[in-house]
């Protein structure tokens, strides 16, 4: 332990402990940009700097660790002066629309200058008028509120291993873009949003369709339908100041009915039919000698990747859409007969944690009548926060409320696809059964040795050992990639999850999102798990009528129709 | 000269990109790197396209366009300044018909300002390619450019 | 005076063929690196430390200190590299170094290297110097072919290998860590310290980075051993230091003195003084990232105590003057154009800092400034030198701090300058 003052105070604080964590535990929070506590430690915004009795120059609190005896002072005239020097500088060089930026009361830059008391800039604006990229349907980037953290190119780079963002440039021409200044869709971007999770300002933001869903919903000819994706009822409090990892769902059900969506209807529903079609399409390969390993293809982030970085893979992927895009096909190519509307009445729009969502929804491939996408829109958990603030609904106060049927009731192994090993878990609590006639043990997962971040775990179908690995990140997925082509891989079934701890981590959830955060979102997931009645996908009795009444059986005519699509070979 | 050939003459390892790419550039004629150039020092070294391009627009020896095949580096900085760089600059603007950061319609010179090269002891001083040119006056200016006009052709 | 020259680093200049290492070894070189490698590498270090080398880069940090760090540090391999960046304006005395002795350099870090206990060795040069590139890689070569360079040198079991590495047009390759990334293939851009160098430095290897001219002081060291070095010059700066002497001056050049020579003395019985009759009006010491001085403290020697008497450093040892003709605030502007156009960019303070700076000497300029824009300006000054990452955006504000206190006038004197053509 190290023995340091803190403006005159004494802790005690582990060795090697940095003066931002000290700082915490004496109850002082040193403003931070490019500080994030699951990346590099940057150093470059310079707002965190303290004074350290005995350095010549201030020091940044995020960098410098402390030893025995040093004595720290946050907020001293020098401190405040510095501080607001940086900000005044970061704020001159800034586009400084507050009022109608899309992180208008989110943004990390804003707080700070509320915190500091900045009323004016003494500093001459900096006009740079840098071009946007509004080029795609998930991302857009805007170099104008850049602050240069670095923090995107880190994900995109280390996390992702697309390394895709870098500087480009030096001294107050610096840049953070991709290479030529390309846009988002010249590149094999795969629009996870990692980056816009992570940007402090609004530099890089989702694509914003909000406005779509009001017109619809106030259309009186269109029946507007809403699917909720597992990951967004542990997430979506956050943004109505609950603690990370509390499970929303039925205020989230209530919300979206108070919304004046027409019937509000749960993602997880076709989670389940997921697993049935895909279960059954593993058993297939595995007694019919067909490409293995498979792997999963509900993670649209992991389609773009594969299609655009290992096309000649594509085989291998389950030929099963989406949760999200099954029940797109099923609302305009099912439901709306069902109650006598024709598919282009329908209006479907889903609720994601995820901006490459946006991107899968507009694939030409996923329409059942040519005409109009199977899903309409689709808005990540921070729009529809936006969209309960525009209609000025207090999501507290809100009655629990139920799904509607028939596609709102599903099992436990629909939610946990929210979580990285859900897929997986889900899958083979179905197989299993399928194969032995008994409910599936718990899942032992071990670290695959030498490739950390993947993990494999071994299920016995009747003697026969059948091996399964998960992976979350594209980093981690590449390296699953290299195994297969170097025929290695002896996996049967490999879940891939594009972003870190799965959907849950997504692009589109609440900002704030770090691993300590992920943990707790996965610990609700479970714990949504466990409290529901049905946790198996084969024993949810709407999805057996579904079957019963239209679809036949699994893998079968209508099944392959609806519910099963191709991929494309997009490597540049 | 080929990609592969001055990475391997250089030797493919990261520190030894910087020497390799300005071998390169300084082989074309026109003194720049194309974006395939860009791309195929990408794929040759196993470096992401964004961070061979970061290079070449962090370092001021790489030039995205097309310049002359000789370019005049001026400088500017304190000890040629307070030796009249003011007065090479005008003169030689005067003799090539362009302002600085231009390149002559003939495709021959291209002027640019570089930061120091550490020839003060001779400032005002101009560097053409290997050649550090000192103590200049109008009629030294002259008299160089008149000689690379003649190479040139 | 004349015992203020000394010919120690530049005895060979004009003597040997830079091309030539049968030259270099036939007026004393590489005797001291065999003497070096029968010593003990811990007696090298107390040779050197014993000496009082400092950096002669601009920092003046103890060698031997250095030297010692890396030795200690756990890691591997070691390396030594050489800063031979010299990108701050009015130095050139590392490129005569190179170009004209390229064995002394070569003979220094190898014998660092040995002391370190270092396994590769890089310079790192300035990509405009093309010819002392050229120069350092045949010298690299013959050095190996002489076995000097390469596996069990001189039947010694030590091995040790350097190649030599091109910059691309970066003046902050000049700061250690931005050298290092460099060398990694990135952009040069530095970062946060601790830890340093001899901890983590190339690769997040123990590294000694040291000045073209440190590094050719080693030899010289170990031949005359190192009380004998530390009798030269000062108490508080031993050895010799290289001169670049630049500007409005009658003999710009490079001389070798010792630290007791005073400025004056440079000026004008070395450099004879400015030409046309003029006088001085500034001197600028180390480069545009150091303090400018009225002729008023030309008497200084150029010894660290000194100097520190009025905040100043000889610093690189570079010595620009300037004559009656200047305008304060046209150099100032040059100036803070060079550093704006060299920042990294990485962090707020320099990058954004630096175009504040120059708008704000803009309106200086036009006679628009207010007494509210020179506060602000001292202010920005101050949180750059305070909260910049690197000595680029800490240094940048120094000619300016130095303008407003020895020149003042010539900034305060425009305040509300246009107001007053009617």
């Amino acid at each position: 332990m190290v023995n340091i003052t803190i403006n005159n105070k004494k802790i005690q604080v582990p060795e090697g402990t940095t003066i931002l964590n000290a700082a915490k535990q004496a109850g002082i929070d040193i403003p931070v940009l490019c500080y994030h506590p699951d990346l590099d430690i940057k150093a470059n915004c310079r707002i965190c700097v303290v004074e350290v009795e005995g350095a010549r120059t201030l020091q940044t609190a995020c960098s410098t660790r402390v030893w025995e005896g040093m004595a720290v002072r946050t907020n001293t005239p020098k401190v405040r002066q510095a501080r607001k020097i940086i900000v005044e500088l970061i704020l001159a060089g800034h586009e400084m629309d507050c009022t109608y930026c899309k992180r208008n009361n989110r943004c990390d830059l804003q707080k700070i200058a509320a915190d500091l008391g900045i009323r004016e800039n003494p500093f001459r604006h900096v006009e740079r008028d840098l071009e946007r990229d509004t080029s795609g349907p998930s991302l857009e980037r805007n170099p104008n509120k850049c602050i240069k953290c670095g923090r995107c190119i880190q994900m995109c780079g280390k996390v992702q291993g697309l390394s895709l963002l870098d500087y480009v440039g030096r001294s107050d021409e610096v840049e953070i873009k991709p290479a030529f200044g390309k846009y988002l869709t010249d590149i094999a971007c795969v629009a996870c949003g990692q980056c816009a999770v992570v940007c402090p300002v609004a530099a890089i933001t989702e694509k914003e369709d909000i406005d779509r869903v009001w017109e619809a919903i106030n259309d009186p000819d269109k029946v507007v339908i809403v699917q909720t994706a597992p990951a967004v009822r542990v997430a979506l409090g956050e943004e109505f100041g609950f603690e990370p990892g509390k499970v929303v769902t039925g205020k989230m059900v209530a919300a979206l009915r108070a919304l004046g969506f027409d019937k509000v209807f749960d993602t997880d529903f076709t989670a389940d039919l997921t697993i049935i079609e895909e279960g059954n399409e593993l058993l297939q390969r595995l007694s019919n000698g067909g490409v293995l390993p498979m792997l999963t293809s509900c993670s649209p982030g992991w389609i773009n990747f594969i299609e655009q970085y290992y096309p000649e893979l594509l085989p291998h992927v389950s030929t099963c859409k989406s949760p999200q895009q099954m029940f797109g096909a099923l609302a305009k190519g099912y439901y709306a007969a069902k109650i006598g509307k024709r598919p282009e009445d329908i209006f479907s729009v889903s609720i994601m944690p995820c901006t490459a969502k946006k991107y899968e929804a507009q694939r030409p491939e996923m329409s059942v009548d040519g005409k109009n996408p199977d899903v309409d829109v689709v808005l990540t958990t921070r729009e529809l926060a936006k969209m309960l603030r525009q209609a000025g609904i207090n999501f507290d106060a809100l009655e629990e409320e139920e799904y509607d049927a028939p596609f709102g009731l599903s099992t436990g192994a629909a939610v946990i696809f929210g979580a990285t090993g859900g897929v997986m878990e889900a899958a083979l609590r179905t197989v299993y059964e399928v194969v032995t006639g008994k409910t599936l043990p718990s899942l032992d997962f071990k670290d695959v040795r030498g490739l950390e971040g993947i993990k494999e775990a071994t299920v016995d179908l009747n003697g026969t050992p059948v091996k399964v690995a998960v992976a979350h990140t594209l980093a981690n997925a590449r390296k699953l990639m290299e195994l297969i082509k170097s025929g290695k891989a002896d996996y049967a079934f490999i879940e891939i999850m594009c972003c870190p701890g799965g959907c849950i981590g997504g692009g589109g959830q609440p900002y704030g999102t770090t691993n300590e955060v992920r943990k707790k979102r996965i610990a609700a997931i479970y714990e949504a798990d466990r409290d529901l009645p049905i946790r198996k996908s084969h024993e949810n009795p709407a999805i057996k009528k579904l079957y019963e009444e239209f679809l036949g059986e699994p893998l079968g005519e209508k099944s392959h129709h609806l519910l099963h699509t191709h991929y494309n070979d997009r490597k540049a | 000269m080929e990609v592969k050939e001055v990475l391997d003459k250089y030797g493919n390892s990261p520190g030894r990109l910087l020497g390799a790419m300005l071998e390169y550039q300084r082989s074309k004629p026109q003194n720049y790197l194309t974006k395939e150039d860009i791309q195929a020092f990408a794929k040759e070294t196993g470096l992401p396209v964004s961070r061979v391009y970061s290079l070449v627009t962090f370092y001021s020896l790489f030039s995205e366009v097309p310049r002359g095949r000789y370019i005049i580096q001026v400088c500017r900085d304190v000890p040629c300044h307070v030796n009249g760089s003011v007065n090479v600059v005008a003169e030689l603007e005067g003799l090539l018909g362009i302002k600085m950061g231009q390149t002559t319609e003939d495709g021959i010179f291209t002027l640019e300002y570089t930061s120091c090269i550490g020839c003060c002891e001779m400032a005002p001083a101009m560097q053409i390619g290997e050649t550090v040119y000192g103590n200049l006056t109008p009629e030294k200016i002259a008299s160089i450019i008149g000689e690379l006009r003649r190479a040139g052709k | 005076m004349s015992n203020k020259v000394k010919k120690l680093l530049t005895a060979r200049f004009g003597v040997v063929s830079p091309d030539s290492i049968e030259d270099y070894i036939k007026n004393g070189g590489y005797a001291s690196l065999k003497k070096a490698l029968g010593m003990d590498p811990e007696a090298i270090i107390t040779e050197v430390k014993a000496s009082g080398l400092r950096g002669r880069g601009g920092a003046g940090f103890p060698t031997g200190i250095k030297m010692e760090s890396v030795r200690r540090a756990t890691g591997s391999p070691k390396y030594v590299v050489c800063n031979a960046d010299e990108g701050e304006p009015g130095n050139f005395k590392d490129r005569y170094l190179m170009e004209k002795d390229p064995h002394q350099l070569l003979e220094g870090m190898i014998i660092s290297a040995f002391a370190a206990g270092a396994d590769y060795g890089a310079i790192f040069v300035r990509g405009e110097y093309i010819n002392s590139i050229k120069i350092l890689d045949n010298a690299i070569k013959q050095a190996r072919k002489a076995g000097f360079l390469g596996k069990n040198i001189l039947g010694t079991g030590f091995d040790f290998e350097m190649d030599v590495y091109s910059g691309a047009g970066s003046y902050v390759c000049g700061e250690e860590f931005a050298l290092l990334a460099a060398l990694e293939g990135k952009p040069a851009r530095s970062t946060f310290k601790p830890p340093f160098p001899t901890t983590e430095g190339l690769n997040g290897k123990p590294t000694q980075i040291n000045n073209v001219e440190t590094f050719a002081n080693i030899s010289h060291i170990i031949d005359m051993g190192g009380a004998a070095y530390a009798a030269l010059g000062t108490e508080a700066s031993t050895g010799t230091k290289l001169i670049s002497l630049s500007g409005n001056i009658n003999h710009p050049g490079l001389y070798e003195v010792t630290y007791d020579i005073t400025l004056r003395e440079i000026i004008e019985e070395l450099g004879g003084g400015v030409p046309g009759g003029r006088a001085v009006k500034m001197v600028q010491l180390g480069g545009p990232s150091g303090p400018i001085i009225p002729p008023s403290l030309l008497d200084l020697k150029i010894d660290a105590n000194e100097m520190r008497k009025y905040n100043l450093s000889i610093a690189s040892g570079a010595i620009i003057v300037i004559d009656d003709r200047a305008d304060a605030l046209d150099i100032l502007v040059r100036i803070m154009e060079f550093f704006h156009h060299e920042s990294c960019g990485k962090c707020t303070s320099c990058r954004e800092g630096l175009g504040q700076v120059l708008g704000l000497l803009d309106k200086f300029v036009d006679g628009t400034a207010t007494e509210a824009d020179l506060k602000l300006l001292r202010n920005l000054l101050d949180v750059m030198s305070q909260a910049s990452l690197c000595g680029l955006g800490q240094a940048a504000p120094t000619a300016i701090k130095t303008i407003l206190q020895y020149f003042g006038d010539e900034l305060c004197g425009r305040i509300g300058a246009a107001k007053e053509v009617k």
